[in-house]
């Protein structure tokens, strides 16, 4: 029995060393395939990221053009690349969508008493929101009601607002040849049903495809540690975790909230390299956190789902929804959040 | 598992973690199958403590791991490379099976089954060794970047 054993178990070392001859001898195609093996349905952490400071932030950024993207509720999605999208023509698509939304509204797909169909829908550039030279420009899509009545004052009130951008996008950017204008993430603050729409228009038009981007736990924890490393002058909110128990028959939520200086000075007690952050120092923070809980409640929260991670630099939610609150981290967050778009994509 | 037909007596024994107490007199155990829970970092941490507790000898082709939850991504706390590298450490098969799904479900008991009879030294030519080298073959590339 045990010679047979052997001899069965030789020939199976042997097919196994052949693979190995084969992948040093890669090409490009197999060096190709090998990357699309190893994406799984999972993000591909590498080990260490950079954390993100201030002077990633360009200098031709106005505070004030981009306040308002501050402190408001974005549901994201991912964008496949867009065909044949030309910066020169956005007046000609602020037309043809205005025309498009009147129309889809007129259809009776959106039936509201009393909303106004005076809408005016512009197109502009946001300057300033990209990583890297190679990252194409982002720009903003907004509609605005205008006022029906003909008096002096004419503010209009925006109803909607989304906007596309790609931070330190390279990967996605180099698979993709010159027609298509790659800008992975969009943000969309406003109702359901004019996001559809626009949505469609898009799809219609640039032949491109949105998906509603979703953050797992484990992309919640990363962006908790990250956000809490970053150096804040002063803050503005707590910083609160809210984890989902899963249970019969409604779900228990779990709500933890900490001071941001005492959170801050956990993460600087665990963080060992300065300028980057490793999968061990993300795991040891959350599991300081895991203990300290069950300690004082004896609940083992790493059972549950972290479901929500709100620091003063940024708040996110699992479903795709995130607010940020600070600009010297905005192309830090939306960095990380590109990553994860892309990612989607592929 | 229970539903699938086997020649021989089949028993399965939960249990939420090891050691197993001792004064229960019970049969041999040929097959220990640890399921990881992708969505919960507490199931990974059990197992990992539970490991300890395991005899050596078992290591050869008698200890398996299941990952389960892997189909619904948004709620998944552990990265894929965590289980695998803990199977890669430990030198044994990594299966995954979303538990959750009926015909998943049905699949995977039928290749535990199966896996078993060969542990349990029911299947004549092939040991729990060879199984567990064959298994190992066809994992081999991927690991080469851990």
């Amino acid at each position: 029995m045990d010679s047979y054993d052997a001899s069965e178990s030789t020939p199976r070392q042997s097919t196994s060393s052949r693979p190995e001859d084969y992948f040093i001898g890669a090409t490009f195609l197999q060096k190709r395939l090998e990357s699309v093996r190893k994406q799984t349905s999972f993000v591909p952490t590498p080990p260490r990221r950079k954390i993100p400071h201030c002077s990633l932030l360009q200098e031709d950024v106005d505070l004030q053009k981009v306040a308002f993207l501050l402190h408001k509720q974005w549901t994201l999605y991912s964008l496949t690349p867009l065909y044949k999208f030309s910066y020169s023509n956005l007046k000609e698509y602020s037309r043809l969508l205005n025309a498009f939304i009147v129309a889809e509204k007129q259809k009776g797909l959106a039936v509201e008493v009393g909303e106004d169909f005076n809408i005016k829908v512009i197109f502009s550039t946001l300057l300033g929101i990209k990583g890297t030279q190679r990252d194409p420009e982002a720009f903003l899509v907004q509609i605005l009601s205008k006022s029906q009545l003909p008096s002096e004052n004419r503010e209009s009130k925006v109803l909607w607002t989304g906007w596309f951008c790609c931070i330190f996008g390279d990967s996605l950017l180099e698979t993709v040849s010159e027609d298509f204008t790659c800008l992975p993430l969009f943000l969309a603050n406003g109702t359901e049903s004019n996001t559809a729409i626009i949505g469609t228009w898009f799809q219609k038009t640039f032949d491109c495809y949105f998906s509603p981007l979703a953050i797992n736990a484990f992309n919640l924890s990363w962006m908790a540690a990250m956000w809490t490393a970053c150096k804040m002058d002063h803050y503005v909110a707590t910083t609160e975790f809210l984890w989902s128990v899963p249970c019969s028959p409604q779900s228990l939520d779990i709500s933890y909230a900490i001071h941001p200086e005492d959170a801050k000075a956990l993460w600087d007690s665990v963080h060992k390299t300065p300028g980057e952050v490793t999968q061990e120092e993300v795991d040891l923070f959350m599991d300081c956190l895991y203990s300290h809980f069950h300690r004082h409640f004896k609940i083992h929260l790493s059972a549950t789902r972290l479901v929500r991670v709100s620091t003063s630099v940024a708040s996110a939610h699992t479903d795709g929804k995130i607010k940020i609150l600070c600009h010297k981290y905005l192309i830090g967050v939306l960095a990380y959040l590109t990553e994860l778009a892309i990612f989607q994509i592929e | 598992m229970l539903k699938e037909d086997c020649a021989s007596e089949l028993k399965v024994h939960l249990a939420k973690s090891l050691p197993l107490p001792s004064s229960v007199n019970r049969p041999r155990i040929d097959l220990i199958v640890f399921v990881i829970n992708l969505h919960s970092k507490y199931s990974l941490q059990n197992t990992e403590e539970s490991l300890r507790h395991v005899d050596a000898s078992f290591f050869l082709g008698k200890v398996c791991f299941l990952a389960t939850g892997a189909g619904r991504e948004s709620h998944c706390s552990i990265h894929r490379h965590t289980v695998v590298k803990l199977a890669h450490t430990y030198q044994s098969p990594l299966l995954y099976c979303d538990l959750e799904v009926e015909a998943f479900r049905a699949t995977m008991a039928q290749r535990l089954v199966r896996m078993l009879q060969v542990c349990a030294g029911h299947v004549p030519g092939v040991s729990a060794l060879n199984l567990l080298s064959l298994l190992r073959s066809s994992e081999g590339p991927s690991l080469e970047d851990m």
